[in-house]
């Protein structure tokens, strides 16, 4: 019973993420399951996203080139090398964080602003390169030979099963970001994020911990961009590395709270919502992102602890219901 | 008389600047060494080169047999060796206890949480600050966040304790009952340096003392011979009966 009570934290993320994949199926329309699978998309990011900056404390400007990469190593063992979807989605996985592990032994010795512009810098490095390497079709990019979804039952099926895959992988995010924050390693990445210096006299090993955060944050970005490249069909260089979708990755995690489990989540679903109200208004349709923009402001200035850790801070009693 | 930490001719250059000139002493366990000199001596500077922090630009580090001169600072606390901070470092946003735990489960015990937990509310209760567990520690005073930061020390069980400036800030009676802890903590066999301004404080619980001034070490000898050396007088007490009024007075 106790243990139970120890992880109650856990209910309302589990609860967000399996009320989005019966949406579709209780509506059994094909537009709800679009949008259902852009906010698990959103929420699986977001909640790897978090492990880097709510846990740790290192802002990444550029977490979105761990998707690209993934996305991209993935799609050309699947569509080139003949592989299945799973193996495509394990490679694309490992490659990130094999990337994320050799960046972050270079970059997470920068701290602070340094660490963001870095992280920014290699996201755009990250795409010139890609945009000149032959294997993975330069500017052009890779699409998908049709055949491949074949094997799955036909185009139809695939979109179908690629939800739910998804939906899986919302779940494993959010399971990893639990893992973490109530591990003894979490603990050492939150000593990290209050104060390094502090965090190294107590013995915490910084600079492996940093890196183990930084490459558990890409893992699921990366199958996350295997998987959503599979469905799209093709990849290109700009999809694949948009700054502004790492940047829209931090409005979620602010919004709903850096560094709690559920905040990652609520603020997926919430800012995914609030664009999709944005992209089909006549009037904000072009400016979706200054929103954004302006959202990340008021935030930073006024709930800088997003709207989980406000009501923790509010409400003690809700502590150990909001992890 | 096992030697715990041997610190053997240790210099520090910052660019021209010689924080610390050939520093040598041996610390037999369960000894308290009081550290004292004027502001800007050095003292700190000798604590973090100890300590890992900043690496001795010459000379080496001894401890427990082993040379660590230029071990980071999270190899020292896996070995055993635990500070305190002049400047209160408390990890603000996570609760008292979380913060204690930090030191218990990455100290050279090396505890996973559930046992780290339960050393966290015994080291609390121990240094006073049982009824603040769950308060953030950043809502702490001062004097409470200096027992936060010897509780954190202590939770990793050290053999050597590094205490800088823990009564700098505190009144009388925060004193009193800091100086008890600290006796408290040498009873359970761990052995301590300790950089002090109050002299009174400084010579009732010091077995030893040693004297930095300029970086370089004027003097070293129990606290009855150090008021009486000349060198000590002149250089960090000023006048021969202010040292007298200082002792007297504190």
């Amino acid at each position: 019973m106790k243990n139970l009570r120890n992880h109650m934290g856990i209910i309302l993320p589990i609860l967000v993420v399996a009320g989005l994949t019966i949406w579709p199926t209780i509506t059994d329309s094909v537009s709800t399951r679009e949008s259902a699978f852009t906010i698990l998309k959103a929420i699986a990011l977001a909640s790897s996203l978090n492990i880097l900056l709510g846990y740790t404390g290192y802002v990444s400007f550029g977490h979105i080139v761990f998707f690209g990469f993934g996305g991209y190593v993935g799609l050309y063992f699947i569509n080139d090398q003949g592989l299945s979807i799973w193996a495509g989605m394990l490679i694309g996985g490992i490659a990130s964080g094999i990337l994320a592990f050799l960046l972050g032994k270079a970059i997470l010795r920068l701290r602070g602003a340094y660490f963001a512009l870095a992280t920014i810098g290699i996201n755009e490095a990250m795409k010139a390169f890609i945009n000149n390497f032959d294997l993975f079709g330069g500017p052009i990019g890779m699409t998908l030979n049709f055949k491949v979804y074949k094997a799955y039952g036909g185009a139809a099926q695939a979109l179908e099963m690629a939800f739910y895959v998804m939906a899986g992988l919302a779940f494993v995010a959010l399971l990893m970001s639990y893992l973490v924050r109530t591990s003894k390693f979490g603990l050492g990445l939150l000593a990290i994020r209050e104060n390094e210096d502090a965090a190294e006299v107590m013995g915490v090993r910084a600079p492996d911990a940093k890196t183990w955060a930084y490459v558990l944050s890409a893992i699921v970005p990366g199958i996350v961009g295997v998987l959503f490249f599979f469905k799209n069909g093709n990849v290109e260089p700009h999809s694949a590395f948009p700054l502004n979708s790492s940047i829209e990755l931090l409005v979620m995690v602010m919004l709903g709270g850096q560094g709690t489990v559920l905040g990652p989540i609520i603020g997926a679903f919430a800012y995914q919502g609030m664009r999709g109200f944005l992209v089909t208004s006549d009037f904000f349709k072009d400016i979706q992102l200054a929103v954004s923009g302006i959202l990340l402001l008021l935030i930073v200035l006024f709930i800088p602890s997003g709207a989980i850790g406000w009501l923790r801070q509010r409400i003690p009693a809700l502590r150990r219901v909001l992890a | 008389m096992t030697i715990l930490l041997s610190v053997q001719g240790v210099s520090k250059f910052f660019g021209g600047l010689q924080a610390l000139l050939n520093v040598t002493f041996d610390l037999p366990e369960g000894q308290i060494l009081g550290l004292i000199g004027p502001n800007g001596a050095g003292k700190t500077t000798l604590f973090n080169a100890i300590n890992g922090v900043y690496p001795p630009s010459e000379g080496r580090v001894i401890f427990r047999d082993k040379d660590i001169t230029h071990a980071k600072p999270y190899d020292h606390a896996r070995m055993g060796m635990a500070r305190t901070h002049q400047i209160v470092q408390p990890l603000n946003d996570l609760s008292v206890r979380d913060n204690v735990m930090v030191g218990a489960c990455f100290g050279h015990e090396n505890q996973n949480l559930t046992n780290a937990a339960k050393i966290a509310d015994e080291v609390l209760d121990f240094v006073g600050l049982a009824i603040k567990t769950d308060q953030l520690a950043g809502s702490l005073n001062v004097a409470q966040k200096k027992r936060l930061e010897m509780a954190r020390a202590l939770a990793a069980r050290p053999y050597l304790l590094l205490l800088d400036e823990v009564l700098a800030g505190l009144n009388s009676s925060e004193i009193d009952g800091m100086i008890q802890t600290v006796l408290k903590i040498r009873e359970q066999g761990i052995t301590i340096i300790m950089i002090e301004h109050l002299m009174k404080a400084v010579m009732n619980v010091s077995d030893r003392i040693l004297v930095l001034d300029y970086g370089q070490q004027i003097a070293e000898g129990s606290p009855e011979a150090i008021t009486k050396n000349e060198k000590v007088i002149e250089a960090y007490l000023g006048d021969p009966k202010l040292a007298q009024q200082l002792l007297e007075e504190e």
